[in-house]
């Protein structure tokens, strides 16, 4: 799968020479108008998905999701048992397919690393110093190669969002071109926006293009930890984003909403929007994410429900 | 040595296009006083005077309609202004165009200035009136205003020549409307004297077009005309408004019927104004400050 | 588009609508049948299943009708506002009750998705009957002068595209304003009028007040005809609209009319693209594009034509053409097989006189009458299909080059009903705003409505303004 970031960025060297080139090309994409893009998801989030749809949706949601623990109480143990919930989210039926990954704090990546090992899990770190992202950018790139060298597959970076506000936009770039190198060639990089913190969706397109301009893998809308996470509107403007870059440098990349997403009848409104928006090519947990914790128990019982056509309660999936 | 001095006779014309041609089709009228007097021959207008008239009409349209509200009451108001240096011209023209007396006429060329005030203020106000903002529900700004219907064929009525032309017309332009004008047949000589008026009032030309003749004659290819977008049939008998409406459908002209009008004088209403008007509604998203503002 | 997510069906039931296998007409209160007993068929577009067999009225019995209304008119009119006020908001609140039930048969009916007149359709009936219930016993305060007066037996005749919402757009204002009416709906979508009839019934309305007369053009000229009716409203198609003009002509009848349009929808080169390319698809494939006010005309700036033209298609590529009864459906069959000829003959047109011809693949039902979203590319205004209100879903692109060539060609028409405009920048907007000549102009919108913005066309579009304070003109004595 094509993931030459470089050659994207070569393409459009000129665009990322300074802040004032940036600017000139991130103001010139088209804008978005608020209202039409949040009809146009609400509108797409009326689309009735029964039955058999309904299953592969719930199993494609869960193969989806990356499991997330970033708390201060973390310790080996509950990262432990979440790594055993994402290799078999439900005990009670080994058909159901595991997680996309599981993701926490550096410090936590070695725990995770052991938890998930043997199975197609990997591991996703937050790093650059989450949520805030405020600290030196060797910090953060300490923290970066502190996570890879623990096994990280994946690397979730947030942007600096002072800096994007500021229009120092050369700034953000330079730092996520310096963290896809520390990343190195064995982990996938994502960059988180802080969708709620940018405030505009015109400034969400223009980080989408900045983020994958610099080489991402994936982008992603948020940290969990604001106010405002992924919603419908700002994922199908990012969605639209990957779309029309691959469209102008053959480069795909991936999308991951996180933070918000709490009830399977939410994530199949997401993977409504991917199915329509971008098409099966984006349908892979390679492609798109849930950046999430709770969705995953919703999930698992929905799916027992379409399995029994009984309702399912709480005490029947675990609570790691 | 003889204190009779031989008067010099006006010809009258017509008003197209800010101009006053002779009517195309070279023939003339005899119009008299009320009880039967020679006072001067009045253009014949044909056919193809009416088409003129819109052409010109449709050519001032957009410079009449796009001028601000402002400027239009100003030159409203300059055709009152004007008026009242003529006024002795005009009420010995109206005395004879309707049998009047001199102080009956008199009332009624003041009431025509008057009506010209009227009008100049409301250029600017007619907007606020019966435009305005609509409280849609939905994340929407959204905004009725009025604008003018474009050409209008006024049918001025047959009796009141300078009250009631004014009371027709000047409704019809205040808005931004241009019109092509068909004056009362037998008395249209007031009505020839106001083209006069309004060419010296900034009234662009073409905003306002006189013809004078047979009224059936010339409000019938105005009826029918595709490019014209409204007529007035205030002046037309009971059959012949029949008759235009009917072929005034051909293009879904705006059609106002003739009403019975007791007394021009009588302070007029919106209706001859909004009679003309087109709302326009526009629309555009509102909706939240930003991203972080939208529901999930 | 064939996914690997496949949508299963997801039909909405329509075991909730209980369709009588005939209705007669709806005068004075009761059904009746025609006085020749005459009788028609209606059939579902989607699969010409009948779906009931309707009482056809005719000239006698509009006599009859006409004769109801006047007769009720003395009591409804004398009635206080405020009274005619809570009839009207008792009429909203059953609507709002029955509306899934509606909004089935109405799609059984009329063909359309069921996303339509569950989500459009009904909401807008049920907030029209609401809006104009309030002004009922406000008219004092509307700007027509004190104790405005009705006008007296309305006439009213009204379209297949949206059968319950025309009528809600024709009744609701004529009740509020003390007026009695006698309504023709149209002759392919009798039914939504007839169960309307069911609720008047229910909201306990003075019978006389509202009568209902299925049938077919004859039926609609003789009530417009009438010389008791005081007052004609129709929506429709231009030729129909100019011949009750000259109906009309030389007598007391006020008239409005709300007729076809050619929309244009004109997208600049710095437009929100995503945006603008669903409001493309919205006001064109909204109802099949059996919209009066569809922006059949897309009239993009030549230097985006590509890029637009690729994303417009990718786009068509995922409507879902097919049952309009499924939740996901976003479009559904055409009205009629008459119709779907019309379409048919006029894009024919459009292929022999050299513009090209683009439908998404795109597999139609074998039963009932489709036609699949069309795009005509290399279209000038000489194009007939430029020129000609289509009726359905195709749409003609041309291309301009600087704002003045977009308004002079958007108004290139002997209609002026509706317009959108595409661009970031607001100063272009009110300035290309201002010049079109359209009542209804969508700036970065298209196809929105609402019970308070008047709606109504320009030029051969008709005349008369439907919605607002505006609406209340057409029914009031001023």
């Amino acid at each position: 799968m094509p993931t030459n970031a470089p050659s994207a960025a070569h393409a459009l060297a000129d665009v990322t020479a300074s802040d004032s080139s940036l600017r000139r090309f991130l103001h010139g994409l088209p804008g978005v108008d608020a209202v039409g893009l949040e009809a146009r998801a609400a509108s797409l989030g009326t689309r009735s998905i029964k039955t058999t749809a309904k299953a592969y949706a719930i199993d494609l949601a869960i193969s989806m999701v990356d499991l997330t623990t970033l708390e201060g109480a973390d310790t080996p143990g509950k990262v432990r048992a979440l790594g055993a919930k994402a290799v078999h989210p439900d005990p009670t039926d080994r058909t159901t397919p595991a997680t996309a990954a599981v993701c926490v704090y550096p410090d936590m990546v070695a725990a995770a690393k052991e938890a998930v090992a043997g199975s197609s899990v990997k591991v996703a770190s937050v790093a650059t110093s989450f949520p805030a992202g405020r600290a030196a950018l060797d910090v953060k790139l300490s923290d970066v190669r502190d996570a890879v060298a623990a096994g990280a597959d994946e690397i979730d970076m947030v942007i600096d969002r002072g800096a994007f506000l500021a229009g120092r936009y050369a700034k953000v770039y330079d730092e996520i071109v310096a963290v896809r190198e520390a990343c190195g060639t064995g982990a996938r990089l994502k960059v988180i926006f802080e969708t709620g913190e940018l405030s505009t969706y015109d400034n969400i397109r223009r980080a989408s293009w900045l983020g994958m301009l610099a080489g991402a893998d994936f982008i992603k809308t948020s940290t969990g930890k604001v106010a405002v996470n992924a919603t419908p509107a700002n994922t199908l403007l990012m969605l639209e984003a990957v779309r029309d870059f691959r469209a102008q440098t053959g480069v795909q990349v991936g999308v991951k909403p996180a933070g918000g997403i709490r009830t399977s009848k939410d994530a199949i409104k997401f993977l409504v929007l991917v199915n329509e928006t971008v098409g099966e090519d984006w349908l892979d947990n390679h492609w798109f994410r849930f950046g999430a914790s709770s969705l995953l128990n919703d999930l698992l019982m929905q799916r027992q429900k379409l399995a029994t056509g009984r309702y399912s309660g709480p005490d029947y999936v675990t609570v790691d | 040595m003889s204190d009779a001095r031989l008067s010099v006779f006006k010809t009258y014309k017509l008003y197209v296009g800010g101009k006053f041609p002779r009517s195309e089709s070279g023939r003339v009228y005899e119009v008299t006083d009320a009880k039967g007097k020679w006072l001067a021959n009045a253009p014949l207008s044909s056919r193809k005077d009416a088409r003129d008239a819109v052409v010109a009409a449709r050519k001032a349209f957009g410079g009449w309609a796009g001028a601000t509200a402002y400027n239009r009451g100003q030159v409203l108001y300059r055709v009152a202004e004007m008026l009242e240096g003529r006024r002795a011209q005009f009420v010995h023209e109206v005395a004879d165009a309707e049998g009047l007396s001199k102080s009956k006429a008199a009332e009624q060329v003041d009431a025509t200035i008057d009506r010209w005030v009227w009008y100049a203020g409301w250029t600017d106000k007619i907007a606020q009136v019966i435009g305005g903002g609509n409280p849609v529900a939905g994340p929407y700004f959204n905004l009725s205003s009025p604008e003018p219907t474009g050409v209008v064929a006024v049918v001025a009525p047959q009796e009141s020549s300078f009250l009631g032309l004014v009371s027709v017309l000047a409704p019809v332009i205040a808005t931004g409307n241009t019109a092509v004008v068909v004056t009362s047949e037998k008395s249209p000589l007031p009505a020839l004297s106001l083209a006069e008026v309004l060419a010296t009032s900034d009234v662009p030309g073409g905003v306002v077009n006189v013809l004078s003749g047979v009224t059936a004659e010339i409000a019938t290819p105005l009826a029918a005309h595709q490019d014209v977008n409204a007529i007035d049939l205030a002046g037309a008998d009971e059959v012949l408004a029949k008759e235009l409406e009917i072929a005034a459908a051909d293009n879904l002209k705006r059609v106002l019927r003739p009403q019975p009008v007791d007394d021009w004088s009588a302070t007029p209403g919106i209706d001859r104004m909004t009679a003309f008007l087109e709302t326009k509604t526009v629309w555009h998203p509102t909706g939240s400050l930003g991203a972080s503002g939208s529901s999930y | 588009m064939a996914s690997v997510f496949e949508y299963a069906p997801a039909p909405e039931s329509r075991s909730i609508v209980d369709i009588a296998p005939s209705y007669g007409l709806f005068i004075d209160g009761e059904f009746v049948e025609a006085a020749d007993g005459k009788v028609f068929k209606t059939v579902s577009p989607s699969s010409e299943e009948v779906l009931s067999e309707i009482a056809q009225a005719g000239a006698e019995d509009v006599d009859r009708a006409v004769k109801a209304a006047r007769r009720a008119f003395e009591k409804w009119s004398a009635l206080p506002g405020a009274e005619r006020a809570k009839y009207l908001f008792r009429i909203a609140r059953i609507i709002q009750e029955r509306s899934r039930e509606l909004a089935v048969l109405e799609t059984l009916d009329n063909g359309k998705p069921i996303k339509e007149t569950r989500d459009a359709d009904l909401p807008l009936v049920a907030a029209h009957f609401f809006y104009y219930a309030g002004w009922a016993d406000k008219l004092d305060h509307a700007g027509f002068g004190l104790n405005p007066k009705p006008l007296g037996v309305a006439g009213q005749v009204i379209p297949w595209n949206f059968p319950l919402l025309m009528l809600a757009w024709k009744i609701a204002p004529a009740l509020a304003t003390g007026n009695t009416v006698v309504l023709k709906p149209a002759e392919t979508t009798p039914l939504s009028a007839l169960f309307f009839a069911d609720i008047c019934r229910q909201a306990g309305l003075p019978k006389g007040v509202v009568n209902i007369l299925p049938g077919y053009g004859d039926t609609g000229a003789a009530l417009v005809a009438h010389p008791d009716v005081d007052k004609v409203a129709f929506t429709g198609s231009t030729a129909v609209g100019k011949e009750i003009a000259r109906t009309v002509a030389g007598s007391r009848k006020k008239l409005t009319l709300e007729l076809g349009g050619k929309g244009a929808n004109i997208v600049f080169d710095d437009a929100p693209i995503d945006q603008a390319v669903e409001g493309i698809v919205n006001g064109i494939f909204f109802n099949q594009g059996q919209v009066c006010c569809a922006g059949s005309r897309l009239l993009v700036q030549e230097s985006i034509q590509d890029e637009l033209l690729d994303s417009l298609k990718r786009r068509l590529s995922t409507l879902r053409l097919g049952d309009p009864l499924d939740k996901n459906t976003d479009i559904g069959a055409i009205n009629s097989a008459e119709q779907l000829t019309r379409i048919t003959s006029l894009v024919e047109q459009g292929e022999a006189e050299g513009a090209e011809r683009w439908s998404p693949a795109c597999e139609l039902p074998t039963a009932g009458y489709w036609f699949a979203p069309t795009l005509f590319t290399n279209v000038t205004q000489a194009h007939r299909i430029a020129r000609d209100e289509i009726f359905g879903p195709v749409l003609s692109v041309l291309t301009f080059r600087t704002p003045d060539e977009a308004v002079a060609k958007a108004n290139n028409t002997p209609y002026g009903l509706s317009a959108g405009i595409w661009t970031e920048k607001g100063s272009r907007i009110l300035a290309v705003a201002n010049k079109l000549r359209a009542g209804v102009v969508w700036s970065n919108t298209f196809n929105k409505f609402d019970p308070t913005s008047p709606f109504g066309g320009y030029k051969e579009s008709g005349f008369g303004r439907e919605g607002g304070r505006h609406g209340l003109e057409a029914y009031l004595d001023v």
